[in-house]
């Protein structure tokens, strides 16, 4: 709780909750930041065969054509790779719902079933080389039918997985009854109104500007291997290595350089290249790079969002829901690496700011021969955000009541926190949200984007036969989930102070955020504070970066450790001071008596008193004698209990997510003629609980958002029916440019989580969640027809004109 | 068969045995160390690679090195003067103009020859400059804020 960061403290340093500028800017915006591709100039290049079939039996590979090519080093297929590395990759979040997980093999064994999975590794001097001989390379295949589109797969006239019946891959139903007892499904019957409805969500995809890579070197001197992953997660990338090499755990690191965005995909591990390039370089005794091209990131990384629904729901007058019945057709792709965490979040996200009376959710995760599908920024929430949102506007709609007055007569009130939904989160844990003010957000955005208004702009707009519509959509995001992330600081005599945490950054700032919880806890100027992260060089314990954890997890573990490291220093300042430690301050860096300044002593020097083995090398460990008390005979130099340095490691482990909140509107604009759409104005109320640096949260909701204009109207992966990816380019798949993103209003509101110290909430992944329930919405009021489908193009409204 | 070339960047001269095939983004980043140069999707489409050929912007994935013998090329390395930040430079750092930095270095480059043609732009010829630029990560909110911020520096240092 902030309560517990002495205010003194806070007024001196002075840059928790400021807009500081960031650290890492400096070396990105001169060119010497270090992407996975910066690193490894010497390194030999490894390039893959990819599966040009949806769906095929491999009947034999012939490289014999690729032997001949000029600076080929090797060539691998399944058949090569030993022991365990020949198993299929680990089903990182296994559930007892998911009774059919499939993983697949690092190199396909016998069957690929997307296209773009990788069945050759080559090794050659350059790039170019590798490519050469992939493309001499020739791969016999009898293809087989592929499986494409969800409600085919369903029907299941073919499988995916022979051994996978229905291509079922996990089916789950979550029931939480009304206060009376009553089943979702009963109230439903005995509702006064009641609709039905389905809803479509298409295919997206992360697609970081940087894409995957692995650089790995083995040190045969040292007979250990580092390698660098852009990944998301390089604690558990080291872990997977050295079970799946037979490596001592430490004879590997991995670190995590600068990576180029992540947005989820770079979460799950260990990818093939993760493995086999590693491998590779120990068996060859050399350097060896991979850097995933653009068209292997649309075919062979990751895909999420794909989800058909089917939505029952009952009513009262006023627009309160008494029963919720939702069933999700969930495409899976091909494999279930990471489990069905996205379906579980789609089906307990969905209830957002909402007191549901009663709710059914069920889902089946449908294997297709597409690419896997693994969590994407939102990680299912769009999806469930998109599903009760379009149901409070249809309710509206059907009784005639305003949008946001449904929406107030069914909110979860400020004062019924900790609220529990009766159900189970994706960490297993109780579905209990900490704190919140959704009317207050709902006030606040109702007055930032004119919602009472409104009705005069349109009538306005129609005067100059103009089409405009607004939309409301709000959200409820667990953020920070567990189990635990640590920090480790140490101030060293120099008056520099360390900061490393496990996890792992991919532009959100953490080398900023996490110094200035540095500087503020600990009493010390910012510009002293260097952090790194994902690094298990620094840091052997974590769990990555993903589910808007960060700030939470490893904000909290830095400044418990920072609280060990000030009890340490004043402890210590007290000796050399005589002075009680309840009276010492820590100012810029110095430890002072409260109200007498001139008694003080710089954690420099404290650092120098920490460790008995006084060095001479500079002017503090000089200085630091006259402190010095002569060591007592009958103790030891260092005391029982106590560690040489001044130093601190200390985790943080949830007891359960923190759940941040907030809500959006558009105002658009359809052209009559054309169907244009376009967004007029965007606003966004955001409640992440206490503000670290508003300037780097704002920045998130502003990709989050801009992400999700892309899902709202133009992004989706579009499988012909042999399971071809048709715009595997970014000619063709359409990302959002500047021209396509309106400004985004933002306003932040405050309720602090009462679970942490900090009393942060998560940040990463807010803007984009509500961002195609509010489009749809808006296109609906603008022009009377039910949207409920996205995303939605020009070409689509067109069609729905015409069908009206 | 490899081609001997000479190119001046960021004012050095640098030469290079490179194969006909061998893109300028690939020479630049791989032949002459300059890594500051990204590349997000070798097809013309992202504008991370982009650098600037006797000044004017060009994507350098879609060049070969050897076309270029002899010109003269900027990449993001040779934007600071004497280890001062340009002008573009220090608007995207305080503007938040980057969050991954991934794409920064095409966008520093297209809004660096962008201003000096244009030094007082307004915000739809703004937009217009950056708009052949993909981003992922900050929403373009900032990058066009730092842009317009970048010419109120500039402007300010010359008067
Ligand atoms: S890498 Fe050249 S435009 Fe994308
Ligand atoms: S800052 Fe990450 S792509 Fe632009």
């Amino acid at each position: 709780m902030s309560e517990r960061r002495e205010p003194a403290r806070e007024h001196v340093t002075g840059v928790f909750g400021k807009r500081v500028q960031r650290r890492e800017d400096a070396r990105l915006i001169t060119g010497r930041g270090r992407f996975l591709d910066d690193l490894g100039g010497n390194a030999l290049a490894a390039a893959f065969v990819r599966s040009p079939h949806a769906h095929a039996r491999i009947r034999d590979i012939d490289v014999a054509a690729a032997l001949d090519v000029d600076g080929l080093v090797a060539i691998y297929t399944w058949e090569d790779l030993p022991g365990v590395l020949a198993e299929p990759l680990p089903l990182l979040i296994p559930h007892p719902a998911l009774t059919h997980g499939r993983t697949a093999y690092p190199l396909a064994r016998e069957v690929v079933r997307h296209v773009g999975e990788p069945v050759v590794m080559v090794v050659a001097r350059d790039r170019y080389v590798a490519e050469d001989a992939c493309s001499l390379i020739e791969v016999d295949y009898e293809i087989l039918k592929p499986v494409v589109g969800v409600e085919e797969a369903a029907q299941a006239a073919h499988l995916v997985h022979e051994d996978v019946p229905g291509n079922v891959a996990a089916h789950m139903v979550q029931e939480v009854p009304a206060p009376d007892g009553r089943s979702a499904r009963e109230a439903i019957e005995a509702a006064p109104h009641t609709l039905a409805f389905r809803l479509d969500i298409e295919r997206s995809a992360c697609t970081p500007l940087e894409g995957k890579g692995v650089y790995a070197r083995w040190d045969a001197d040292d007979e250990s291997l580092r390698v660098y992953s852009s990944t998301q997660t390089s604690t558990s990338v080291r872990m997977a290595i050295a079970a799946k090499l037979g490596l001592p755990l430490p004879k590997v690191e991995v670190i995590a350089p600068d990576v180029g965005g992540g947005f989820g995909v770079k979460i799950v591990h260990p990818w093939p290249e993760e493995i086999l390039v590693p491998w590779a370089a120990r068996l060859l005794d050399r350097e060896i790079k991979w850097t995933e091209d653009r068209r292997e990131h649309f075919i062979s990384s990751a895909h999420e969002r794909a989800q058909v629904q089917y939505v029952r729901v009952g009513f009262d007058d006023d627009g309160r829901v008494l029963g919720l019945d939702v069933n999700i057709l969930h495409d899976n792709g091909a494999y279930t690496p990471y489990g069905i965490i996205v379906p579980i979040v789609t089906s307990t996200q969905l209830l957002g700011p909402y007191k549901i009376g009663a709710y059914r959710v069920e889902f089946s995760s449908i294997y297709t021969n597409t690419v896997q599908v693994t969590p994407y920024r939102g990680a299912g929430r769009p999806q469930g955000v998109f599903c009760m949102e379009r149901t409070m506007d249809r309710i509206a709609a059907h009784l005639g009541r305003d949008r946001t007055d449904v929406r107030a007569a069914n909110f979860i009130q400020p004062d019924e926190f900790p609220y529990d939904q009766g159900m189970t989160f994706q960490d297993g844990r109780p579905l209990i949200y900490d704190s919140g003010d959704y009317p207050e957000s709902l006030r606040m955005l109702k007055e930032l984007i004119g919602w009472d208004s409104f009705p005069a702009m349109r009538d306005q707009a129609a005067a100059e036969g103009r089409r405009i519509g607004i939309g409301v959509g709000c959200y409820v995001e667990g953020t920070g989930v567990g189990p635990y992330e640590g920090g480790h600081v140490q101030v060293t005599s120099d008056g520099r102070v360390h900061v490393s945490t496990g996890l792992t950054s991919q532009g959100q700032g953490h080398e900023t955020v996490f110094a200035q919880i540095v500087a503020t806890e600990l009493g010390v100027p910012f510009e002293k504070v260097s952090v790194v992260t994902g690094d298990t060089r620094r840091f052997g314990y974590a769990v990555g970066t993903f589910a808007s954890r960060a700030a939470v997890v490893s904000g909290n573990a830095i400044a418990l450790a920072c609280r060990k490291v000030r009890e340490k220093a004043l402890r210590i300042a007290a000796d050399a001071l005589e002075a009680d430690p309840r009276d010492l301050e820590i100012t810029d860096g110095v430890v002072h008596v409260v109200g007498a300044p001139s008694a003080s002593i710089p954690l420099s020097t404290i650092a120098v008193l920490s460790n008995p083995l006084r060095y001479a090398f500079d002017d503090e460990t000089r200085r630091a004698t006259q402190f010095a008390s002569a060591p007592s005979p009958d103790r030891p130099p260092v005391s029982e209990g106590e560690e040489p340095g001044l130093e601190g490691r200390d985790y943080y482990s949830p007891i359960r997510s923190t759940f941040a909140s907030g809500m959006h509107a558009a105002i658009v604009e359809t052209d009559p003629l054309t169907a244009e759409i376009k967004i007029l104005r965007y606003a966004v109320v955001h409640d992440c609980g206490k503000l670290i640096n508003p300037m780097i949260v704002e920045g998130q909701i502003h990709g989050g958002v801009a992400q999700g204009v892309g899902g709202a109207l133009y992004e989706k992966m579009v499988y012909d029916q042999h399971g071809q990816l048709l715009n595997a380019s970014f000619m063709d798949f359409l990302m959002p440019y500047a021209t396509e993103v309106p400004r985004i209003e933002t306003t932040h509101l405050e309720t602090p989580s009462p679970l942490n110290p900090l009393g942060v909430k998560g940040a990463g992944e807010a803007g984009v969640i509500p961002v195609s329930a509010v489009i749809a919405a808006a296109i609906e009021d603008a022009e009377g027809i039910p949207i409920d489908r996205m995303p939605i193009s020009p070409s689509d409204l067109h069609a729905l004109r015409l069908a009206r | 068969m490899n081609h001997h070339i000479t190119l001046v960047v960021n004012g050095v001269v640098r030469e290079a045995s490179v194969p006909a095939r061998r893109l300028l983004s690939d020479c630049l980043r791989h032949d002459l160390g300059l890594t500051g140069t990204h590349v997000g999707c070798e097809h013309g489409v992202c504008g991370a690679c982009t650098v600037l050929l006797d000044g004017e912007p060009v994507r350098s994935c879609l060049t070969f090195a050897v076309t270029v013998d002899g010109r003269e090329i900027t990449t993001v390395e040779g934007l600071a003067t004497g280890g001062e930040l340009s002008p573009v430079q220090r608007a995207f750092a305080e503007c938040h103009g980057l969050q991954c930095g991934f794409c920064t270095p095409g966008f520093l480059c297209t809004a660096t020859a962008f201003l000096r043609d244009n030094p007082a732009p307004d915000d739809e010829e703004v937009l217009e400059a950056i708009s052949g630029n993909l981003c992922r990560c900050t929403g373009y909110q900032n990058i066009i804020k730092a842009v317009h911020r970048a010419a109120e520096i500039q402007a300010e240092e010359a008067g």
